[in-house]
């Protein structure tokens, strides 16, 4: 029953049991509509099931399905536990997870259907993004409430990042989205032209900052530490890279702008603030790879700080091509190219993607009173295909972009193009299927998971937040 | 006018700036290390159960 002396697990059993379900779904949209890029006819001629429609869907239910439940499963386990209270409101918590599923399930409707304010990332149209509201005030509520009845007097590195990003998501959410309805499916920005696009980019950046990031690190400092038995590398390294990073991202979003309408100082200071956060990133990952020093032996047999540990090192990966991709001239060529995806994916599948992965690997034997994962071996397996699938991902979204960006910018002597689109489009052919296998093995990944986390909870009496082993 | 306002970008650089190695000092310096330390363990040292006891004292074993 509900008392003071155990920990809500529910609610964390609930969203950890979800992020593999949207994994498998919005990863499958990915699949499909990169199926779509080499066999263009998969769309049947029917609206619903066009590229347009199935990419912001896809979009959609990888980051805030998928990685959402990753966070709010992972951050109410870390903040009950590094704080040794219960979470604030069960109530409250309830409301968060019910509501999450139903914004979920309202966008996997509305997103095909063609209902869009079409800002990439905030394309769910005005009853659903005040209901986004509501349940982000509620999971604030929930999150900040525990970390004020906390029974410790320090609040740990970990609460500090989750903080962060639900803060930061609520303003962002916010102000991007304030908009004026014209129908119940249709309303308009507020904000006129260059400055609609600085406050997307604003939002979009940040989202990346503080959604597809600062929530993972968070991830990183529980559950690095946890795993490995270890105290992080440098607590006080921590606290640094923390200010660092949420002051920096703020201001790097204009890279998303490069030679657009937005001014040129506001530009070049996006470009500036980009190069500058490969310093915090970096001291991030150092940080958290470095906490398993002179215990690298633990690699070798523990699936689980794989996927963590590698998980880092494609963040350090995309956190070092993200500042070059930001300088102007690197811009020119990377801007509208597979470049850009390639980067997106290094980040989303590599880090989100591993980080999430492990995490959840970690958490369902806890929540469920298991000693460990149905099968260790489907977890390795499950690491190995992953990995080659991030691999075959980024390594031919790079080839193809670099290839697209010089075909683009070739011209003839008398300044004609050189290359006409379409023969761009040819040369992509075979690189568009390679990122369809690649994404192909890391779906087949996610259901290697589906089934060991079926086992593993099957036949196991759920541990009731009771007092089982230590881990 | 827009010499004011440069003026005031310029002046909140320098405090961001000076508040940035503020907290690195802070950070490193020795005092903080015993109270880092013990807050470090915090994931290793939690318990099962959520503590019963109202005060929000720290936990010494
Ligand atoms: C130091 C850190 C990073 C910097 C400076 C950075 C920089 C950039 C740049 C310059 C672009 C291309 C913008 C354009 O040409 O349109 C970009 C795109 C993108 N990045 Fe990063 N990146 C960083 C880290 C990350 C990470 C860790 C992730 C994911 C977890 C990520 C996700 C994205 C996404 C989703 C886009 C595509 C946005 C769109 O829809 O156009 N980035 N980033
Ligand atoms: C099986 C795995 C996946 C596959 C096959 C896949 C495939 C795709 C494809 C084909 C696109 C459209 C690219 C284009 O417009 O040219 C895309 C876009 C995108 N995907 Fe994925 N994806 C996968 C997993 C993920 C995950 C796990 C995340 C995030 C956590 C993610 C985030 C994104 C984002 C943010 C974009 C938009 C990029 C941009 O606008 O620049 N994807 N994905």
């Amino acid at each position: 029953m509900d008392t003071a002396d155990t920990y809500n697990y529910k609610v964390v059993r609930q969203f950890a049991v979800m992020t593999i379900v949207w994994g498998i779904v919005g990863m499958a949209v990915g699949v499909y509509i990169a199926a779509e890029l080499v066999w263009p006819q998969l769309n049947f001629d029917i609206p619903w099931l066009t590229f347009s429609r199935l990419r912001p869907l896809h979009t959609n239910a990888v980051i805030f399905a998928f990685g959402g439940s990753a966070l709010f499963a992972t951050s109410y386990y870390v903040v009950q536990r590094t704080c040794q209270t219960r979470l604030f409101s069960d109530g409250l918590a309830a409301f968060t997870f019910w509501g999450w599923q139903l914004i979920i399930v309202l966008a996997a409707v509305t997103l095909p259907l063609g209902i869009t304010s079409s800002k990439e990332y905030a394309e769910l149209e005005w009853p659903i993004d005040l209901l986004i509201a509501v349940v982000w005030v509620a999971y604030a509520i929930v999150f900040f409430g525990t970390i004020v009845k906390r029974k410790v007097s320090h609040i740990y590195v970990a609460n500090w990042f989750y903080g962060a990003f639900i803060l930061t998501i609520a303003v962002l959410h916010i102000f991007n989205n304030l908009e004026v309805p014209v129908s119940l499916t249709k309303s308009y920005s507020i904000y006129p032209g260059a400055i609609d696009a600085m406050v997307q980019w604003w939002y979009g950046h940040n989202a990346v900052g503080f959604f597809l990031t600062a929530g993972f690190l968070g991830m990183m400092y529980y559950f690095i530490p946890k795993q490995a038995n270890r105290p992080v590398y440098s607590y006080r390294l921590s606290v640094v890279h923390f200010w660092a990073l949420i002051s920096t991202y703020i201001w790097a979003g204009p890279h998303h702008l490069h030679y657009t309408a937005l001014p040129d100082w506001a530009q070049s200071l996006g470009m500036v603030f980009s190069l500058i956060l490969l310093a915090p990133s970096w001291g991030g990952m150092i940080n958290g790879m470095m906490t398993l020093s002179g215990a690298w032996h633990k690699l070798r047999d523990d699936p689980i700080l794989k996927f963590l540990i590698v998980s880092l090192s494609f963040y350090g990966m995309s956190t070092f091509e993200g500042p070059m991709m930001s300088i102007k001239t690197v811009n020119s060529l990377s801007h509208f190219t597979d470049w850009t995806i390639g980067h997106v994916h290094s980040g989303a599948l590599g880090w989100v993607g591993l980080v999430s992965i492990g995490s959840i690997y970690f958490l369902i034997p806890k929540l469920f009173g298991k000693e460990r994962m149905y099968s260790v071996k489907a977890m390795e397996t499950h690491f190995w295909i992953a990995t080659v699938g991030i691999v075959l991902y980024i390594a031919s979204m790079w080839i193809s972009g670099v290839m697209q960006g010089l075909m683009w910018r070739a011209v003839n002597d008398d300044g004609t193009l050189t290359y006409s689109f379409v023969e761009s489009l040819k040369a992509m052919y075979p690189y568009y299927f390679v990122r369809f296998l690649g994404g192909t093995l890391f779906l087949t990944g996610m259901f290697i998971m589906a089934w060991n986390a079926w086992k593993t909870i099957s036949g196991a009496t759920p541990a009731a937040a009771t007092a089982t082993q230590s881990a | 006018m827009s010499m004011d306002l440069n003026d005031i970008r310029a002046w909140y650089t320098l405090v961001l700036f000076v508040t940035f190695i503020g907290i690195w000092a802070w950070a490193w310096s020795g005092k903080r290390k015993a109270r880092f330390d013990e807050a470090a363990r915090l994931p290793l040292e939690e318990p099962e159960t959520p503590r019963t006891d109202k005060n929000k004292g720290d936990h010494h074993e």
